[in-house]
């Protein structure tokens, strides 16, 4: 009865299977979010503010609307609904109408029959302001004497943190203080998006790149006063995202423009106004001050988090209870006394990348543990081993770390991993610092290695519920999966394959549309897909797997446990039957839908206390780097890493997210930052926003701890944050090394090394 | 919008294609994906930084967002749906899939037109070669490293086709 014929490796969990999508991207045939188009679409666009702040005197549209093709001209006095918009506080304007809080906030929108004609209606919108001194520095954010920027006060949160002895002492005290830069997530596919209204105008049909579709699809509703199912979204080919998409951008306006045309309208950033349209890093300055023993044990940290989150509140205040219950980094840690503080100033929002506040808190505890290092006379490792973490320590909050806690041994292991050759003395230009700038001499080069561990959270926190949904359905030998879950570039598509094949034995796997047919998956961040969304399309399979063995149990007169999935057969463990999964499915239709849900977690209390997180993951980071200490230019020659992961379920695409996550933070340590002057955004272009390209890249030596977390559905801990998180702060280690200088701020510029 | 109402044609692919009506300031990205539907070409930065616009002309790899489009007539212009046909991607399509160097594939069409170009012009590039080729193509979510991977792949493929 078998039809068991494949030679080949069947493309389960544990396979680096090829992602469904890979080679029409290659072709060019994918349709990303832009690459959407309808009949008798209009163009849509944005007006923006030059100033920081200002106060709104008057805004004229009457020139701008009689321009030939332009079609409509939208201010705030046209929404519909909620006026504001937020991820956790809805304190965004869709359209600024009496201030402007940042350079860049949305004033108006403009539809039109061509992009340049947009670009001359905006030009024809005459705004009087009257300009007001921006609010831009931490410090003034958080005096009392400060005048409020926005109604809901200058500080988005504070956060205290007592945990153990206020009063403990260490033989030793160490301190520092860290700086951390705005960093972009610069995706590559801009924000695009297509609005196609009802023909009665009660609905709309939203095609966009987003992380989260069901949040998007509350937000627009209430801006547009409709019921939420009125507003149906369709995830548009998504260009990478790493935190940029999670918040609304254009997706209000867009549909705000279609519904007043009752035409489709397409709105696409340009990169400049992308800079613009979305929130980046919070750059922040964390003091620290750790009580050590003799011997380099931590007794006590002692310290400050104070993050810059911009005009508006976006997720600042999660950001910063990321950073603040990580700033002990994966250490064993029994006494602390710490505050945070997010506060708004009139600087671009600030909210989700890759990393989520601990980028920032691992920065800084990284330097310390150097600083440790130095002060007992112990090497970088010694002192990171003397303190790792372990399964049944607690974070500073005094939740415990109740599952698999490798600390020890990612360090172990990255430090077991080949180091590069010296550099050689014939070298050429291309492979020293500065590269095709042929400027660095071998004698001015050193070389420099630094360290860097960490922990991350997965999952959401602090009691939020951020459940995911998925449905299977099982016909002739075929599966089919519909679920939310935002594509990004991470690779979800191929692992819910990989699950369904694994779990029915079946080898083709369809993909429904990803869209708000179905419940939430929740957020395509925080590390969380693969738990989440895995485990929800893991449950949905195995509910149907029941029913189809209670069907073929049913046919043979067998009791259903006894039945099992081999390969791609059903196997009755009692006896001879052996029947393909196809065959058994044959002319049924089986359909189960499953809601996968983590365990609870809480609020901390007053003293920053309680069990906010779900789970953990940790990593280390070896750099080694060439610094050319005349011209302050560095190259980074090599990182080593290991990772726990929990299970590796595609080692190719676990790679790939290994690989990718030290590129951006290799930007983070030498090359990538947004420059502000008095709230003024003075470099949002690729031109002058230096990102990593290929002859950036280092070499990447990567081993993956495998030790399967039991409270994972599949085992796997979400790969996708920690390989951005340690390598920043074990890079500046690593200048740090060769130059002999106390660097405290990240990224590390040529004048910080050489002037 | 206000347009001429000349007709001007670019070769695409090895066929004419006519441009009607069009605004004259607009970049060959602009025509090729608007107006004529060659939606392989990505734009990204506006400023040739980041190469996901890249196509051929005559022969060389250009930014199709630096390019009037209206001064791109009489050139042969091959975008990435002019490499292969869908049913039969080459070479470098397949090794890009192959060695996960693709994950959220915004700048993917952009690297295929880039590698076909380097591999055109030097069929045995040196690791070094490849990077410096490669380097105004930038990828935001891999790393480079699969991608370096898929083109030692393709190198060593053609040589043992060759020998």
């Amino acid at each position: 009865m078998s039809t068991r014929t494949t030679s080949k490796q069947r493309e389960v969990l544990g396979v680096s299977a090829l992602r469904p999508d890979g080679l029409a991207k290659t072709q060019g045939t994918f349709s990303f979010s832009s690459d959407y188009t309808a009949d008798n679409m209009l163009w849509g666009a944005t007006l923006r503010s030059p100033h920081p702040y200002a106060r709104i005197i008057s805004i004229d549209i009457s020139e701008a609307i009689k321009i030939d093709g332009v079609e409509t001209v939208l201010l705030a006095s046209d929404v519909p609904g909620k006026l504001t918009y937020g991820l956790i506080a809805s304190d965004q304007p869709v359209f600024a109408s009496e201030f402007v809080r940042y350079m860049g906030e949305p004033i108006a929108a403009v539809a039109a029959d061509h992009p340049e004609t947009c670009r001359r209606a905006l030009d024809a919108i005459v705004v009087h302001y009257e300009v007001l001194k921006p609010l831009t520095s931490i410090e003034d954010a958080l005096n009392p004497n400060t005048p409020s920027i926005h109604p809901d006060g200058n500080v988005f949160r504070h956060q205290h943190i007592l945990h153990g002895d206020a009063n403990a002492t260490g033989d030793i005290v160490v301190e520092g203080e860290y700086e951390i830069g705005m960093q972009d997530q610069a995706f590559l596919g801009l924000e695009a998006a297509l609005a196609y209204p009802d023909s009665d105008g009660s609905g709309i049909e939203l095609v966009v790149a987003t992380q989260w579709l069901h949040e998007d699809q509350k937000q627009i509703a209430d801006c547009l006063a409709m019921p939420k199912e009125k507003v149906r979204l369709q995830l548009g080919g998504v260009g990478g995202a790493f935190g940029a998409r999670e918040d609304i951008s254009l997706q209000v306006h867009t549909c705000l423009l279609a519904l007043r045309t009752g035409r489709p309208v397409k709105m696409q950033y340009t990169r400049e106004e992308s800079f613009f349209g979305h929130v980046h890093r919070h750059p922040g300055v964390i003091s620290l001050k750790h009580h050590v023993t003799n011997e380099g044990r931590i007794v006590k940290i002692e310290g400050t988090m104070k993050l810059d989150g911009g005009a508006y509140a976006s997720t600042s205040s999660a950001v910063l209870i990321n950073g603040v219950t990580h700033i002990q980094g994966p250490y064993k840690c029994p006494n602390a006394v710490f505050d945070g503080y997010a506060v708004r100033t009139n600087n671009p929002p600030c909210g989700a990348m890759r990393g989520f506040g601990v980028v920032q808190a691992c920065f800084a505890h990284e330097g310390q543990m150097d600083k440790i290092a130095k002060a007992v006379g112990k090497s970088p490792v010694e002192v990171r081993l003397l303190n790792a973490m372990e399964k049944g320590d607690t974070l500073i909050t005094g939740q415990p770390v109740e599952s698999v806690a490798p600390v020890a041994r990612c360090i172990r292991e990255t430090d077991a991993l080949p180091l590069p050759e010296p550099l050689s003395l014939s070298a050429g230009t291309m492979e020293l610092p500065g590269g095709s700038g042929r400027t660095s001499e071998l004698h001015n080069i050193k070389r420099g290695i630094g360290w860097g561990v960490s922990i991350k959270n997965l999952m959401y926190s602090e009691g939020f519920d951020d459940s995911a949904e998925a449905r299977c359905t099982l016909g002739d030998g075929v599966a089919t999966l519909k679920f939310a879950t935002a594509e990004v570039g991470q690779g979800f598509v191929v692992l819910a394959q990989q699950i369904a094949r694994t779990v029915l034995g079946v080898d083709v796997v369809v993909l429904d549309r990803i869209d708000t047919n179905i419940g939430s998956a929740g957020s395509t961040s925080a590390s969380r897909q693969t738990w989440m969304s895995g485990g929800a399309v893991d449950g949905a399979c195995r509910l149907v797997r029941e029913r189809l063995f209670e069907h073929v149990a049913h046919m043979h007169g067998l009791d259903p446990l006894q039945l099992i999935i081999e390969d791609t057969d059903i196997v009755d463990t009692m006896g001879p039957l052996r029947i393909s999964v196809s065959e058994a499915s044959k002319g049924v239709k089986i359909t189960q839908t499953f809601l996968h849900q983590h365990r609870k977690t809480e609020e901390l209390d007053e003293n920053g206390q309680g069990n906010c997180h779900v789970a953990f993951a940790f990593v280390a980071h070896r750099a080694v780097v060439d610094v050319d200490v005349e011209l302050g230019l560095v190259k980074v020659v090599q990182i080593a890493t290991a990772q726990d992961v929990g299970r590796s379920l595609n080692p190719l695409a676990l790679l790939g997210q290994i690989e990718g996550g030290i590129a951006q933070g290799l930007g983070l340590a030498v090359m990538e930052e947004i420059i502000m002057q008095n709230g003024i955004v003075k470099n949002p272009s690729f031109t002058d926003y230096l990102l990593p390209t290929a002859l950036d890249a280092p070499d990447v030596l990567f081993i993956p701890i495998e030790e399967p977390d039991p409270q994972a559905p599949l085992g796997a801990k979400g790969v996708g944050e920690p390989p951005c998180i340690s390598v920043t702060p074990a890079i500046v280690a690593a200048i740090r090394d060769a130059t002999g200088i106390d660097l405290k701020r990240t990224p590390v510029r040529p004048q910080d090394i050489c002037l | 919008m206000s347009t001429s109402s000349e007709i001007y044609s670019l070769r695409v692919n090895g066929t004419d294609q006519h441009v009607k009506d069009a605004w004259i300031g607009e970049s060959l990205l602009y025509v090729l994906r608007e107006r004529l539907g060659f939606m392989g070409s990505k734009g990204a930065c506006e400023q040739g930084e980041c190469g996901s616009c890249t196509v051929l002309i005559n022969n060389d790899a250009v930014c199709s967002c630096l390019v009037m489009a209206a001064s791109a007539i009489d050139t042969d212009i091959i975008t990435v749906e002019g490499l292969a046909p869908s049913e039969s991607p080459n070479d470098i399509q397949q090794a890009f899939v192959a060695e996960g160097a693709v994950q959220c594939g915004f700048c993917t069409p952009g690297l295929i037109v880039a590698v076909h170009h380097l591999l055109e012009t030097n069929s045995s590039p040196s690791e070094i070669e490849v990077k410096e080729a490669l380097s105004g193509n930038i990828c935001r979510c891999t790393g480079y490293g699969r991608i370096f991977s898929a083109v030692q792949l393709v190198i060593s493929q053609r040589e043992k086709s060759i020998s």
